[in-house]
Order: structure tokens, then sequence, then C-alpha cells
């Protein structure tokens, strides 16, 4: 378990001072994978220095199990690192050392016996699915097996936490689903406690248990992601299930109120939509929607319009006492207006818009 | 053809004025690369930014060592060490006391060479290799040094190539070898097969040593 208590860095920049941490909070169980996401400016490249001590917060604690390692001295630095294991958006292998020799590398920095750096780094080449790359260098290897050289080398020291600083940012979309698949299952294998630092945020939704939300320097949101994709108000259940820009039908339901209704786990089961029909007598449309599986639970956000003459406040009275999220999400009917949904804008979260969704985008 | 065989000073002087060359451009390498290396690496490493910064030695030994002596035009550094050469030596003449001026006067081109070949060096690498636990010196071995082989080969092939042309310079001042043959009997007496076959000569000798340079580091490059 990996707990990041007020993590602050200040760099000074000539006289003026630039926080880019300012109070980190986190924690993360052993065994499961976290999500850090936010903008390229946010602070993740800060907060992966601090947390594997190539760079000194200026306050707060990062500690492993209890053990402290942001205030260690000098001298115990390399022990410390040892801890963590660190996998990096560009593998960052020697070209000098096949890949056998590049998961040596951490085992040779601490005398181990030849021997055992033989057998140890034919189990980690296996566990990451290249036996038989033993002397390929990494010239002769693609981006996805580079990465799990990368891997299989930040396993050698046995580390506690494996921290990936955005490791799938440089791979096609089929490799970033075979090393994420990876990741997860020596999570799983392993014990291990996983950070992931991404801009991405379908490597959050495949792998993740739980995400925080980095925005210039501190975290804005977190929790597990059933829990944030299954709340409305949430600006990363936005990116999570984000809905396309649309505009209000014309036709039998002009001028009609416009929903947005959030369903998470058994209540996505349920014929919600036709019950309200059927309940309040009246016609619906849906304009929008998608529908995800995140955290092992299904989620479906959708915006429908009403009939026009519809008793909105019932309908989300009567969705509310069913546990499911909704709100208005804009009454406006003329086209120049189109739909408000303020909801969408995720400018203030300091995201790019286009990495977490067309409908931020389209929106604000 | 005939001429090049019955002549007196090639048939004499030549084996001698080879291995004079020799000798100063081996030995005046040697001592180039024994000092010029770890300076080399002292610069990289000392830089604001590097593994361990000291701006004040770094820009004392970069500003004040490396650019002074890189500044002062060989022929005349060369003429100026003779004292220190015959401290050293206990001679001013011949290829020995020679390697002295030749050393010192590449060992800071090659020690520039050596810091921009580190350079080189992606930082990502560095970063992996500090994450994973190493010392300073097993970053500076392990990864700076090791990672930039192919290039170090390439300096080093320059730096000789260059002592080639500088040790001919340093014949002229007493240090004996093939330039000393070119200037003494192609220059002053007008003997143009002897001027012919050490300039053939000293183009063989650059040629080998570059085609061996690149050799070694084309099989050191794994990228």
């Amino acid at each position: 378990m990996i707990t990041v208590t007020d993590l602050r860095k200040v760099y000074r920049q000539g006289k003026k001072e630039v926080v880019a941490l300012d109070g980190v909070t986190l924690s993360v169980p052993k065994g499961s994978i976290h999500g850090i996401i936010g903008h390229s400016g946010a602070g993740k490249s800060t907060l992966v220095r601090c947390l594997t001590l190539l760079d000194r917060p200026t306050s707060g604690s990062v500690s492993i199990d209890g053990t402290e390692l942001s205030s260690v001295r000098d001298s115990e630095i390399r022990a410390a690192r040892r801890r963590i294991g660190m996998v990096f958006q560009h593998a960052n292998l020697m070209d000098s050392r096949t890949a056998a020799g590049n998961v040596a590398h951490p085992l040779e920095l601490v005398k181990t016996p030849k021997d055992k750096i033989r057998a140890k780094v034919a189990d980690l080449l296996s566990l990451v699915g290249l036996e038989g790359f033993e002397n390929a260098y990494p010239s002769q290897l693609s981006g996805g097996q580079r990465q799990r050289v990368g891997i299989a080398r930040a396993l050698a020291a046995e580390p506690d936490v494996l921290l990936c600083d955005e490791p799938t940012s440089a791979l096609d979309p089929a490799t970033t689903d075979e090393i994420l698949d990876l990741i997860q299952d020596l999570t799983k294998r392993l014990q291990l406690t996983v950070l992931i630092i991404t801009h991405e945020m379908n490597v959050v939704k495949r792998v993740c248990d739980s995400v925080s939300l980095l925005s210039k320097g501190r975290i804005i949101e977190h929790g597990a992601l059933k829990d944030v994709a299954g709340d409305l108000e949430s600006k990363l259940a936005k990116a999570l299930l984000p809905l396309p820009a649309s505009e209000p039908l014309k036709g039998a339901l002009q001028g009609g109120p416009v929903l947005e209704i959030l369903f998470a786990g058994d209540n996505a089961k349920e014929p919600v939509l036709t019950g309200v029909a059927r309940h309040f007598d009246i016609d619906l449309n849906v304009l929008a929607g998608s529908v995800e599986t995140l955290g092992g639970q299904q989620f479906g956000h959708l915006r429908v319009q009403l009939a026009e003459n519809a008793d909105y406040d019932a309908v989300l009275a009567y969705l509310h006492q069913r546990g499911i999220g909704a709100k208005l999400a804009g009454t406006k009917t003329t086209a120049s207006d189109a739909v408000d949904l303020d909801a969408v804008d995720l400018d203030d979260a300091d995201l790019d818009k286009t990495q977490l969704g067309d409908a931020a985008g389209r929106n604000s | 053809m005939n001429d090049i065989f019955s002549n007196p000073v090639l048939a004499k002087a030549l084996p001698e004025a080879i291995v004079e060359t020799l000798q100063m451009v081996g030995i005046s390498a040697f001592f180039t690369v024994l000092v010029g290396l770890p300076l080399g690496v002292f610069l990289h490493v000392t830089a604001p930014g590097g593994l361990r910064p000291m701006p004040v030695t770094n820009r004392i030994m970069s500003d004040v060592i490396v650019n002074i002596t890189r500044s002062i035009p060989f022929a005349i550094l060369m003429v100026a060490l003779i004292p220190l050469a015959r401290l050293l030596t206990g001679t001013s003449l011949g290829p020995i006391a020679a390697s002295v001026s030749l050393s010192i006067g590449t060992i800071p081109f090659f020690a520039r060479l050596v810091e921009t070949c580190l350079r080189d060096v992606h930082h990502g690498k560095i970063d992996a290799a500090q994450v994973m636990g190493s010392t300073k010196m097993q970053v500076i071995n392990k990864v700076m040094l090791r990672e930039s082989l192919p290039a170090l080969v390439a300096a080093t092939t320059t730096t000789v190539v260059t002592l080639v042309g500088y040790s001919a310079m340093a014949g002229l001042v007493g240090g004996g070898g093939l330039g000393k043959l070119a200037y003494n009997y192609g220059f002053q007496r007008f003997d143009v097969t002897v001027m012919i076959v050490t300039i053939v000569l000293i183009i063989v000798l650059v040629q080998v040593i570059q085609l061996v340079g690149e050799q070694i580091a084309r099989s050191l490059d794994h990228r």
C-alpha cells in the first residue's frame, strides 16, 4: 500500500515560485490499480519525480506500507527507490544491452550472483511473455515488446509499488490493450500496488480500480471508479461516460425539457425509460447515450427529451426515488440555444477536451 | 619507381621516421584518452543540471582550462611547452618529448568530444538507472559510458587522426617522425620522391585509423 500525504513541490524560477504540486494526498491499497489522470501541466511529471525521489518534495510524505520514503537520508535513497519499480512512456531501455541484459541491470547493481541473475531474468521474461527474446537488442524489438522488457526490468528488484508513467501513450491501440492486460494480470498475480499516470481516459476505463483527477497540482476528484462514474455531477463521470453533442429534436417533441440520466449497477438493467413513459403516459426520445462497463459495473449515461407538456419535476422525483441519477439539462427550445449543457464543461478541470471525450469539446 | 627503392634517404631514414611517428601518435593517444576521458566525464557530470552539479568548479575547468588551452594554436602551444617536456622527460628532442605537448594539446579537445558524447545519452536512461537504485558511479559506468561507447570510439578515432596531423607539426620542432622527414628532405632538399612517399604514408595511416575506428564503433552500436 502506498500513501501520499499532502505532497507539495515548489520550484524556484529566478525570483518566481512555481507550485507544481499543491498538497496531493492519495492512498492506494495493495493489489489494486490507481489511475492519476490529468492534462499536461497538471503536475503529473512532478508527481512521478517526487514519488521516485528523483526530486525531493518540498513538504509532505510518501510512504510504502508505513515506511517513510520521502525523508530518508541521501545514503538510504537508493534502497528506498528499489521499493518502487518504474515503467516509462518510452521504456527507456539501454540500447547497448540485450533484453536479458536490461532486465538484469537492476540486479547487477546490488551484486546478485550471476547464476541467480540468469534464473531470475528467465523467469521475468517469461512472466511478461518474452521467452526466446533474451538476446534481442531493443532496436530489434517492437514498441510493445520493449515496454514488456521495461515492465520485467521494473519488477526485477521485487518492488512493492509499480509506478507507470504514461505506459501506453507511445503505443498503438491493440498494443495498448495488451500492455494494460499484462499490467492488470501482474497486479493480481504479484499483489502489486500500481499507480498509472496517464492522460488517456481509456487506460483508466480498462484497468483502474480507482482514479484521481489531477489539476493544477491538486487532486480535485478521486474515488473508486464505480463511485465517480455513478456521480452525475463529477467531472470524471462526464469524461468516463461522454455524451456526444446533440440538438433537441424538432418535430413531435419540439420544446420539451431535456434530462440527463445516469444509471449505475443494477439500475442499468431496469427498463427505466419505458417505466417513465408508462407511468406518466408521455412520449420521450433518446438524444444521446453511452453505455460502458467500468470497474465491473454497468453504467449508462443518457440524454433524453420529454414531451413539451411533461412535468419534468415529477419525472426527476420518480427517477431519484429509484436511485437513478437524473437532472434537468435544459428546457430551452430554440435551435440557437441548443441544449444548455454546462454540465459537460470540463474547462475548469483543465483537461484536454479531445482526450476526454467529444462532448466537452463541442459544448463549451 | 626505381627511384623509391634506390633513394638512400628512404632506405635509411624512413623506417625510423615511421616508428617515431607511430610512437608519438601511440603515446599521446594513450595519455589523451587516459586523462581526457575522465576530464570529459567530469565536465559533463558537474555541469548545471548534471548528475552532480558543481557550478564553480565546472566553470573553472570548462572556461579557464579547456577553452584557454584550446584557443592557443597548436604550433605555439607546442613550442611553449618545450620546457615542460624537458622537465618531464629529461629532453626536448625526440618522439617521447613531443608526446608531452601533443597530449596536452589534444586532451582538452578530446574532453570536449567526450562531453558531447555523454550529453547525447537520453536523459530517460539516466532516470531509469537512478530509479532502479544506481549509485552515481554506476550511472556513469553502466549507462553514460556504456551507452555512448560507439560515439566515444568515433571521438577517439577523430582525435587520433588529429594527432597524426599534429605529430607532423611536432616533427618540425624536434619530435622527428614523418613530418621531419618530409620537411628536411622533401621541402629543404627538394627531394620530391621523399615528399610524395611521406604524404602517401600519412594518408594510408589516417585511412587505416579511420577504417579500424569505424569498424569498432559499428560493431558496438546496437541502436
